[in-house]
């Protein structure tokens, strides 16, 4: 039984100007060691869809009928969507689960040291002491790379450079030993030297705790880095997805062709770049049929109409596009 | 040879910081006897990373940075200027050569201006347009060239999406018709199929209307498709630059060498074989002696640690500021 099983989550705001649709029956699987990539442009749904994991959606999120995510811990079933108080939420929200954000400035509270904003976590997690929980904490902070970590345990979030932020956010999201990691663009604000630091540390991590990690982000580059499987998102729906090869290698959704198309490879500096036509929709004029259709390059009549299912395209790749399947012929 | 645009000669930008009653100033050399010049018709790309000083070595060929030391000469065939004893009057009309497009298109734009208002501002605080007719022509026309929709100037800019706004920025910047734009990381808020776009966008009308830019950026991938000078600065200090095919086929500075290899790798059959650059950017307020980058170079020796070194000139273009690139790059 894998770690994560997302089963037709199908996720709605209620908003003034309408019911929006953010995530439209997304399917996905997630095993304990394994890192997932979830790709896509702003505005299609992969934040969305990673919250939902913790139940972290505000008050107007309207979960559709059948939308199941069973989260398996030490053989035992969660189903994260049934659980409603505070209190439930607990187990999954910074135990079990924890989140690694984009802005770690904006993720620490700037008037509390980093040291009390660990302790306090473990404390309410693990039920420890506050003096076990400064120990774990200053062990960790050592552990992903911070020199003088006694020091830095009592400093605040902006006695610290970018990198080292991103590191102690690291650092605090591991130290109650979750079994589901999610990180949403962990590097992206960083340099690139910096970015290349917290992807190997994030790696080594990997293989010496074996949590399941989702690893958000926009940028592929990242996600051949460190990804093993590639979920890409295109306005609320999972386009395609498989391993990382494969969807780098031998892409079979023209929007996973558009944006490797339109990225700058330095191995060919004369490839023009190619943008994808066009802009993402507004979510409020979602297309009918395939939604991608308003911008894709092979689109034909029946695309407007119906909403293709997914074609198997090797071992666990598979891709939801008319056009793809029926050149490689697997109708 | 080309002509160059702007040159600037031993340029340094300093900022006070800290001080206040009996507390001394201290300086923060943001940009550090910096020489570059730009060829005229050139897309420029300043790499570095956060802290190198490229936004303010940009900046103050905008003179919107205090010079404190050196020269920056301005020479478009026409006209020329010495932006660090510019009389007012003169800057305005410099300011109608010189452009800039910000980075984030969010925060760029007024909410309360239509986007007629807002590509017209400069036109009418310069003084560029006699009339409104006049005035009308000039923002339809610059909007055309820059793909926007001519029914979309009575809107308001929260109606549209990222790369229409940078649309719009980039409108607003080039009204006033320019010979120098500054882009800074004008592209790094934006989705990849868009960048794609707005790349494109820049590059035609620099072909369009014979812009030069300096690109300042952090993304490598982007500035070596489409600058075709770059420059690379460490701690307020230019350590590299050399046309972008050669930088990139043969990189000569420890540093610019660890920016590439840091990028990743779209090939998940590469993983890990980057040589990591340990560490990060010291403090400008306290920056190490000798070579700047000495801290966190892999090859540094005594001397890095003593002596600055200067910048060699190596090829026709291609300078470089190392004590050891000769034994560095000997047969690999």
């Amino acid at each position: 039984m894998s770690l994560l099983n997302v089963n037709n989550l199908t996720l709605q705001f209620d908003t003034d100007e309408g019911r929006i649709t953010a995530v439209d029956d997304v399917s996905f699987e997630l095993n304990a060691g394994e890192v997932l990539g979830l790709v896509g442009e702003s505005g299609s749904g992969k934040s969305v869809t990673a919250k939902s994991l913790m139940k972290l959606n505000p008050d107007n999120a309207v979960y559709g009928e059948g939308s199941q995510i069973t989260l398996t811990l030490d053989n035992e079933n969660i189903d994260v969507l049934s659980l409603k108080s505070g209190n439930e939420l607990q187990v999954i929200r910074g135990g079990a689960v924890s989140m690694i954000f984009q802005e770690p400035m904006a993720s620490f509270a700037p008037a509390i040291s980093i040291g009390d904003q660990m302790v306090e976590q473990l404390t309410l997690h693990k039920g420890i002491s506050k003096r076990e929980a400064a120990e774990i904490s200053i062990e960790m902070l050592d552990r992903v790379g911070i020199s003088d970590a006694a020091k830095r345990f009592n400093q605040y979030a902006v006695e610290l450079s970018g990198g080292m932020r991103q590191r102690a956010m690291i650092a605090m999201a591991l130290s109650t030993r979750p079994s589901l990691l999610i990180a949403d663009e962990p590097t992206t604000a960083l340099d690139v030297t910096i970015q290349a630091q917290v992807i190997d540390l994030m790696k080594d991590l990997i293989k010496e705790f074996g949590m399941g990690i989702i690893f958000i982000t926009h940028d592929l580059g990242v996600i051949a880095q460190t990804a093993d499987r590639v979920a890409v998102m295109y306005l609320g729906k999972l386009v395609e997805q498989g391993t990382v090869r494969d969807v780098i290698k031998n892409p079979s959704h023209p929007y996973t062709r558009g944006l490797l198309n339109a990225l700058p490879k330095l191995d060919n500096l004369d490839t023009p770049l190619m943008p994808i036509p066009g802009d993402i929709p507004s979510p409020l004029e979602r297309p009918e049929g395939c939604v991608f259709h308003t911008r894709c390059s092979v689109a034909e009549p029946r695309c407007q109409q119906s909403v293709p299912s997914y074609s198997s395209f090797g071992d666990n790749h598979k891709a939801a596009c008319f056009v793809t399947a029926e050149q490689q012929g697997n109708v | 040879m080309n002509t160059s645009l702007i040159t600037a000669d031993n340029l340094s930008v300093q900022f006070p910081i800290g001080g206040g009653f009996l507390r001394k100033k201290q300086m923060l050399h943001a940009v550090d006897d910096v020489s570059l010049a730009i060829p005229k018709g050139s897309f420029f790309g300043l790499v570095g990373e956060s802290g190198s000083g490229k936004t303010t070595l940009g900046r103050a060929m905008l003179r919107a940075a205090p010079i404190s030391g050196g020269s920056i000469h301005y020479s478009d065939g026409k006209v020329n200027y010495n932006l660090v004893d510019l009389p007012k009057s003169e800057l305005i009309e410099y300011r109608k050569r010189a452009q800039l497009i910000f980075q984030d298109p969010y925060a760029a734009l007024s909410p309360r201006m239509t986007v007629r208002d807002i590509i017209a501002e400069p036109l009418e605080v310069m003084g560029i347009t006699s009339s409104r007719e006049e005035t009308d022509e000039r923002v339809r026309n610059i909007a055309a060239k820059c793909r926007l929709n001519l029914e979309h100037l009575r809107r308001f800019p929260h109606a549209f999406s990222g790369g229409q706004r940078q649309r719009i920025s980039i409108a607003r910047a080039l009204v006033s018709n320019p010979r120098f734009v500054v882009a800074d990381e004008s592209v790094a808020a934006l989705d990849v199929s868009i960048q794609a776009d707005i790349l494109n966008l820049l590059k035609s009308l620099q072909d369009d209307l014979q812009l030069t830019y300096l690109f300042i950026s952090h993304d490598l991938s982007v500035v070596a498709h489409i600058c075709d000078h770059v420059a690379v600065m460490y701690l307020g200090r230019l350590v590299e630059t050399a046309p972008t095919r050669e930088l990139f086929n043969a990189p000569r500075h420890p540093y610019t060498k660890a920016l590439m290899s840091a990028i990743p790798s779209l090939d998940p059959d590469q993983r890990g074989n980057a040589q990591k650059l340990e560490g990060e950017i010291p403090s400008p307020t306290n920056p190490p002696p000798g070579c700047k980058f000495h801290t966190r170079c892999p090859h540094a020796i005594d001397i890095c640690k003593q002596q600055e070194p200067k910048l060699d000139h190596l090829g026709v273009e291609h300078d470089v500021a190392c004590h050891r690139w000769q034994e560095l790059s000997g047969p690999a």
